[in-house]
């Protein structure tokens, strides 16, 4: 595949696509499972528009929280606070993955090298582009897993990385359950919209659809899917026995 | 549409068994407070307006500035309750909620420093730890979040500094809104924010079509946005 490089302009476009309302006040709440979460969180650190958004979701959150009704709480609960208050802190149990080799390069970065790899993703990953291992599913498609979630991992939801070389079509596919897609390079075409970095798509079981990668630059995305893909038309029917997608 | 499998999955049911099926938590956090009079909880409901707003926040710096425990000890009156009303309607029991409430409140203590009045009310900020703190205890997961001095991030057009300006105002407007918003849309706000479930489950155990619950969530927004002076 060729190189990637990215386009003087690619850190300041706006996004047109975005997450829709019962994302972003699933993520404000806290409501939002993790790799979902790590989707939003993404396309936020992309779309100045949505962390806005998000801010003001926020604050409905502190609205809603100062409009609860009190409810009584535990005679000693006070005593037992402020016999804590001069303890130390511990060290944050779980921290969040922080990738901190990668994140002083990044630092002293020129803008043209800025790592491709937004926060929170790029610790997730372990670093940018070049930390991850591509596995190839088919011609012109490579993933690579990007681990999420608790260690116990019951969500079932898969979160991976998929680069599609440009000009490609991917297979046309149905979901069972849905699919975030956020464009971290390249573009695609879905039907009848485009998809830019930093644009967010969000696609259920009823769309049955073939995203087309634009030519020229590989696309890469970041994809959360709750259910494996089913590959449908005559080429997913081909392939479907062969490759557990 | 979004489905179950990118929510939460409902593990913190296994962590609280004791907790009822959602409609019945909600149903005893009312049941809880029947006994209160109308003008007591018609109160409570109008009781943060910017003069209130101001003074949680002036009791905030003063905790991160001057490590103050008497404005510490007025931040445990105000929040305390109301978040252990939040995490019981989470289906915590109150004991468990106790605790959680011990947590966020001594992470209040700790964080104060952080705590910046131009960029968000008291109760906002308090609002993002209490919903951090029960990812983490109740589900058992990180939070990604963005990293504001990530070279990635795309920096925002707009100065910060003008979005702060009318901060007081615009909290004091969310709260008439909100209170103003037809009941079933209020209803469906808070159930947006307090449980843990996707709309599709809200919709069944409510017996109303999903786009029904759609429909009100976003016509909800639409209204505090418009209140909020925009769109
Ligand atoms: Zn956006």
């Amino acid at each position: 595949m060729t190189p990637l490089s990215m386009p003087e302009t690619a850190g300041h476009q706006a996004p047109v696509h975005h997450p829709g309302d019962e994302l972003l006040v699933a993520y404000a709440s806290g409501n939002l499972a993790e790799a979902a979460s790590l989707a939003v969180a993404t396309h936020l650190a992309l779309c100045p528009r949505c962390r806005h958004e998000v801010n003001r979701l926020e604050a409905l959150g502190g609205a809603l929280l100062d409009q609860m009704p009190a409810a009584p709480v535990g005679d000693d609960l006070l005593a037992r606070i402020m016999g804590q208050l001069d303890a130390p802190a511990p060290v944050t149990p779980r921290p969040l993955p922080a990738n901190t080799d990668a994140r002083t390069d990044a630092r002293r970065a020129k803008p043209a090298e800025r790592p491709l790899l937004p926060q929170p993703l790029r610790g997730y990953v372990g670093g940018d582009l070049s930390a991850l291992s591509w596995r190839r599913v088919m011609r012109g498609v490579e993933e690579a897993e990007v681990k999420c979630g608790p260690a116990d991992g019951e969500s079932g939801a898969k979160v991976r990385l998929l680069r599609i070389k440009g000009g490609m079509a991917m297979p046309q596919h149905t979901h069972g359950g849905s699919e975030l897609t956020l464009v971290l390079a390249g573009g695609f075409t879905d039907a009848t919209d485009h998809y830019l970095r930093g644009d967010f798509a969000e696609t259920d079981n009823s769309v049955d659809h073939q995203p087309v990668a634009d030519a020229g630059e590989d696309c890469i995305c970041l994809t959360v899917t709750d259910a494996p893909l089913r590959l449908t038309g005559t080429l997913g029917r081909l392939l479907n026995p062969f490759i557990k997608f | 549409m979004v489905e179950i499998g990118l929510y939460s999955p409902a593990s913190f049911g296994r962590v609280f068994r004791k907790a009822q099926s959602a409609l019945q938590r909600s149903n005893g956090v009312e049941r809880g407070h029947a006994d209160r009079t109308a003008t007591e909880r018609t109160m409570d409901r109008h009781i943060v307006d910017s003069a209130e707003t101001e003074r949680l926040n002036a009791l905030l710096v003063r905790v991160g500035r001057e490590r103050d425990r008497e404005a510490f000890i007025a931040l445990f009156h105000h929040f305390a309750p109301r978040l252990k009303s939040y995490l019981q309607r989470l289906g915590v029991d109150a004991g468990g909620a106790d605790e959680i409430v011990q947590d966020v409140m001594v992470s209040v203590w700790r964080r104060a420093d952080s705590y910046d009045p131009a960029l968000s009310a008291a109760g906002t900020w308090v609002f993002t730890i209490a919903r951090n703190r029960r990812i983490d205890v109740l589900r058992r997961e990180r939070r990604p979040e963005i990293d504001p001095d990530d070279p990635a991030l795309v920096p925002d057009p707009v100065d910060p500094a003008d979005r702060a300006v009318e901060l007081e105002q615009d909290t004091e407007r969310l709260h008439r809104a909100i209170r103003t918003l037809p009941p079933e849309q209020a209803e469906l706000l808070r159930m947006a924010y307090f449980e843990d479930k996707p709309h599709s489950v809200i919709a069944a155990e409510r017996n109303l079509p999903l786009g029904t619950v759609k429909s009100r969530l976003r016509l909800a927004l639409a209204r505090l946005r418009k209140a909020m002076g925009e769109e």
